[in-house]
Parts: C-alpha cells; sequence; structure tokens
C-alpha cells in the first residue's frame, strides 16, 4: 500500500512537469497546426542556465531557496527569447510554406540547441547542488518532500493562471480567435504575428520553469535532456488531445502516473523479468494506444476547443 | 453632397491569367448605402478582399477617409475603419456569441501581457467596457438571448445577425456586408433591412454586395455593376436598373 501511495505521489510530481512542458506543445499546435519538436530543447535550455546560475552563486552565501529562484528567474528569460527566436528564424518565413516543411524544421532547430548546448555546457552530467531544505512530509506512510511540494504547486498555479489568461483576458480571447481563423482575426484588429510570438512565449517560460524543475527533482541536468522529456510530453498532449489546454493538463498528469505505477509494479508483475528501467516504455505504449484507439485524444473532439 | 468616405482608383487584380478586377473606379459618399453587384464571378467579393487588405491589389489605389490604404494588412484596414462580414460566415465557431463580439472590440482596446498578468485597474475598466459594448451590440442584433451559446450552435439568420455585430464592434466606418440575405426567407430579409437602414441612421457607410435586387433596389442610394471584373455602370437604382449593359450582363445579348 506504502509503495502505491508512494508512487502515485511520485507520478503526480511527475506529471505536473509533463502537464508544463505539454501545454506549450498544445498552445504551438492550437495556434498555428505545428509541433514544436524543439520544445523540449527549451525546456532543457531551462534546466542548465537555472544551474549554470545557482553554481555561480553557491560561494555567495545567499539562502538556498534564493539562489534557486534566482537560477528560476534567470532561466525563465532566457527561455523566452529562445522561444521567440525559433518562431522567428526558423518557422516564420515557413508561414505559407507545406505543412511538412515546418515540422522537418522543428527537428532541425531541435537538434541545433542539442548541440548547442553541448558546445556551452559540455557532454557532462550537471549536478544540482543540494541548496534546497530538505524536508519530508510523511503522507500514508509515503514521503513527499518539499520540492516535491513546491513544483505540484507552482504547476497546478501556473496551470491555473494560463486558464484564466486564455479564458478571460482580451489577449487570451485574440489567441483563441487565431487558433480558430487567423485571417479572420486580423481583419478583428488582433496582430496575428505577435499573437503566436507571445504564444512562444509563454509557452518557452512554462517549459522554463518546468526545466528547473526536472533538474531539482532529480538533482542533475544534461544537454540531451530535453529530447526523451519533449517527447513524453508531447505524447502527454496527444492523449489529453493536442491543441486542448485542459487536455494537455489532463494528459500530463495521467501519463506521470502510468508512468510511475508502471514503473513501481513492473517487477512484481513480471516476476522481476522487467525492471523500473522500463520505465520509458509506458509513455511510448500510450503513445501508440491513443493513436490508433482514439487520435483525438481524451478531451479532444473534432470541435475542441483550442488555444 | 457629403464628404468622399472611399475613393477606389484604377484596382486591378489578377489569378494567374484570370483578371478578376480590371480597373475599377468607384466612390462611396458618406452616409451612403451603396450597392455592388453583377453576376456570378464578376468581382465582387474580390474588391472585398482587395478593400479590406485580404488581397494585395495589383494596380491602383484606394483611399479612404482622405488618406492612402496600403492593403495588405487586415488589421490596418480594421484599425482604419473598415469592416465586413463573409458571404459564407466567418464565426469563431467555438466562441460564444458575445466573444465572438469582443474579439471584434480587439481592434479599439489596448490590454497586453502586461495587463493581463497585473490585472490593474485600467485593464479591468476596458475589459468592462469592452463587455458593456458587446451587450449592447448582442441587443442592437436582437440577439441577446443568444450571448452564451457558442457561434456555431446559432441558427443560420442569428450567425448572420453576429456576424454583422461582430463587424460592427470595431467602430467602422465603413461596413462591407457581402451577400447578408444570401440563404435568407422573406421574413429575415425584411428585418436584414431595418437593421441596415438603423446602421446607417446611426451615421455609418455600408457597402452591399447582395443579389436580392429587391433588396438592393429599395435600399441602396447608388449601385456599382460589375461584369467580369470591370465596372460596367454606377448610379441610382432607378437608372441602373434600366441600363442596357446591365440587362445584357445579366440576361445576354439580344439575339441578332
Amino acid at each position: 500500500m506504502d509503495i502505491f501511495i508512494q508512487q502515485i505521489i511520485n507520478g503526480l510530481v511527475l506529471g505536473s512537469i509533463y502537464a508544463l512542458v505539454a501545454l506549450g506543445y498544445t498552445m504551438v499546435y492550437g495556434i498555428m497546426g505545428l509541433i514544436n519538436f524543439a520544445h523540449g530543447e527549451v525546456v532543457m535550455i531551462g534546466a542548465m542556465v537555472a544551474l549554470t546560475v545557482i553554481n555561480l552563486l553557491l560561494g555567495s552565501g545567499l539562502p538556498g531557496v534564493v539562489m534557486a529562484l534566482i537560477g528560476l528567474a534567470a532561466a525563465v528569460p532566457v527561455c523566452m527569447a529562445t522561444g521567440f527566436a525559433i518562431e522567428r528564424i526558423a518557422y516564420r518565413p515557413l508561414r505559407n510554406a507545406p505543412k511538412l516543411a515546418p515540422l522537418i524544421t522543428a527537428i532541425g532547430v531541435s537538434i541545433v540547441l542539442q548541440n548547442v548546448a553541448m558546445l556551452v555546457w559540455g557532454r557532462n552530467y550537471h549536478a544540482f547542488p543540494p541548496i534546497l531544505p530538505s524536508v519530508d512530509f510523511e503522507v500514508f506512510e509515503a514521503t513527499i518532500t518539499g520540492v516535491q511540494v513546491a513544483i505540484i504547486a507552482i504547476a497546478a498555479l501556473m496551470m491555473i493562471g494560463l486558464t484564466l489568461l486564455v479564458q478571460r483576458t482580451r489577449l487570451g480571447r485574440a489567441m483563441r480567435a487565431t487558433a480558430e481563423n487567423p485571417s479572420i482575426a486580423q481583419l478583428m484588429g488582433v496582430d496575428t504575428n505577435r499573437i503566436i510570438s507571445l504564444t512562444f512565449v509563454i509557452g518557452s517560460s512554462l517549459a522554463a520553469v518546468a526545466g528547473f524543475m526536472v533538474s531539482a527533482n532529480y538533482s542533475i541536468a544534461h544537454y540531451y535532456m530535453g529530447f526523451i522529456l519533449g517527447l513524453k510530453a508531447f505524447t502527454a498532449a496527444v492523449l489529453g488531445g493536442i491543441g486542448n489546454l485542459a487536455g494537455a493538463m489532463l494528459g500530463g498528469i495521467l501519463l506521470g502516473l502510468i508512468e510511475s505505477l508502471g514503473a513501481g509494479y513492473i517487477g512484481d508483475l513480471t516476476g522481476g523479468f522487467l525492471g523500473s528501467h522500463y520505465q520509458d516504455v509506458f509513455a511510448f505504449f500510450v503513445l501508440i494506444l491513443v493513436l490508433v484507439f482514439r487520435p483525438s485524444g481524451l478531451v479532444g473532439e473534432k470541435v475542441a476547443e483550442r488555444a | 453632397m457629403s464628404a468622399l468616405l472611399l475613393e477606389a482608383r484604377n484596382i486591378a487584380k489578377h489569378f494567374g491569367g484570370v483578371k478578376a478586377l480590371r480597373d475599377v473606379s468607384l466612390t462611396i459618399r458618406e452616409g451612403e448605402i451603396y450597392g455592388l453587384i453583377g453576376p456570378n464571378g464578376a468581382g465582387k467579393t474580390t474588391f472585398f478582399n482587395v478593400l479590406t487588405g485580404l488581397y494585395t491589389p495589383d494596380g491602383g489605389d484606394l483611399v479612404f477617409a482622405g488618406q492612402k490604404l496600403v492593403a495588405s494588412a487586415p488589421h490596418k484596414a480594421a484599425q482604419r475603419g473598415i469592416a465586413r462580414t463573409f458571404q459564407n460566415i466567418r464565426l469563431f465557431g467555438n466562441m460564444t456569441a458575445m466573444e465572438n463580439i469582443m474579439v471584434g472590440r480587439h481592434v479599439r482596446t489596448s490590454a497586453g501581457v502586461i495587463g493581463a498578468v497585473l490585472h490593474d485597474r485600467r485593464t479591468c475598466a476596458e475589459e468592462a467596457a469592452i463587455r458593456r459594448r458587446a451587450e449592447e451590440l448582442l441587443h442592437y442584433v436582437d440577439i441577446a438571448d443568444r450571448a452564451d451559446d457558442l457561434a456555431r450552435n446559432l441558427s443560420y439568420g442569428d450567425q448572420r445577425r453576429l456576424e454583422i455585430a461582430r463587424a460592427l464592434a470595431t467602430d467602422p466606418k465603413l461596413l462591407a456586408l457581402d451577400e447578408p440575405a444570401a440563404g435568407m426567407n422573406g421574413t429575415e430579409t425584411a428585418e436584414l433591412r431595418v437593421l441596415i437602414e438603423g446602421i446607417r441612421a446611426d451615421g455609418i457607410t455600408v457597402l452591399l454586395i447582395e443579389h436580392d435586387v429587391k433588396l438592393v433596389m429599395g435600399l441602396c442610394d447608388r449601385v456599382a455593376v460589375l461584369d467580369y471584373g470591370a465596372k460596367i455602370c454606377e448610379d441610382v437604382p432607378a437608372v441602373v436598373q434600366h441600363d442596357p449593359r446591365v440587362i445584357e450582363a445579366y440576361l445576354g445579348g439580344a439575339v441578332a
């Protein structure tokens, strides 16, 4: 029983991170029908920038939490700028090109960013220094760390904030209008290029936070970390119904739970034949099942609300 | 005679070898209801698309309210005061009727990211004003009871009205209606006529593409006729109706 609760907690933490990243995929898809495969790399850049800044601050004598927050505060604008630049340089020139062109470009951007990161930060794993206070809470015989509580809380706040932004504000209306029909949105005075830029910037800020969370939670960051994380978040977005914000959140949390529970029980279920390192299999197994049986995702319908 | 609102000078638009518009010149005066008619494929909708910046013309100038209109930037055309509806209705189907009109207010409002995040007093006041104006317009076109329904769930006639309300939300000087009576029954058309007259009475100039000859002749102050992309006639309805070129365009030439 305690393993079950523990894996649920781990799954929620992992799922919160997936959800934040999945939102970036789904927002861009909703607004321009593009799967931005470079998004995972933005997450990686967020983690690397935060770690770099934190390592620079290590001798400063600041409290650990403050150092972590400064690292995060540095990562967010860098990722926003990266997201803005990706759209401006790689996708905008292809706005009217066949859909396959920006998709291939997205993969190219992803490879370029990985290699740039490798040149800047090297091929080694970077450890997240133990600066955050280790507070543990006991929940039904399972343990949840302070960092994990913070991850879930921050992710939830960001998701609520994004939902309010999209549903309740002038900007959000313009985003939804652009998603439905860019040329008509323009006739209403919406500068759709600006809205698309903003979508990338907002998605990238969520990615920055997610990247920071991953490195804080697993105490590690690496130039290649964005690839698999990006694919899984993409899976989460598809699971929920790509283009749908609520779907991305739901898909992210579900995928986190599936992976976590799967990893926790796969050993018992296969009599020890497969171990928890088969965790990654679950995400892609889910992706295949969704694509075969419900390609529009859990929440998504043909007429799914998009943003 | 009232002031000129729109002056189109020798507008040309080609699609490959097809000359959709050939040197079309016309002038619309302030406060007028101006009809644009012609057989199918005559270039009426193309002219609308050029006017609202969806197409870049291959030749000619548009002067709107005394200033040259730089084409190919729809959001600029909206800013300058040109709004339109579509022959095939193009609402934001997954947004409510209310939200559709609120999007129409976009061009006259300014709250951006910072406002959305801070939610300061100015942003809230602006949002409230947007909502108020949208409610007024819902009442104006008489669909207030459908405010919270998704646009795609509205009846055809209500969708047409909603599209007009959304266009009005941009505070246009010129409202361009592309076949607003298409698919409407007699009663709906009569109501539409009252609505358009009311819009003009509020000081908005109306440019109307319409196939319903009775509606055009009854409503318009002046009418221009396009045929094969060229203007063949421009005058008051009574004259246009009896112009031999117009009759020929619609019915074919006299048998020799």
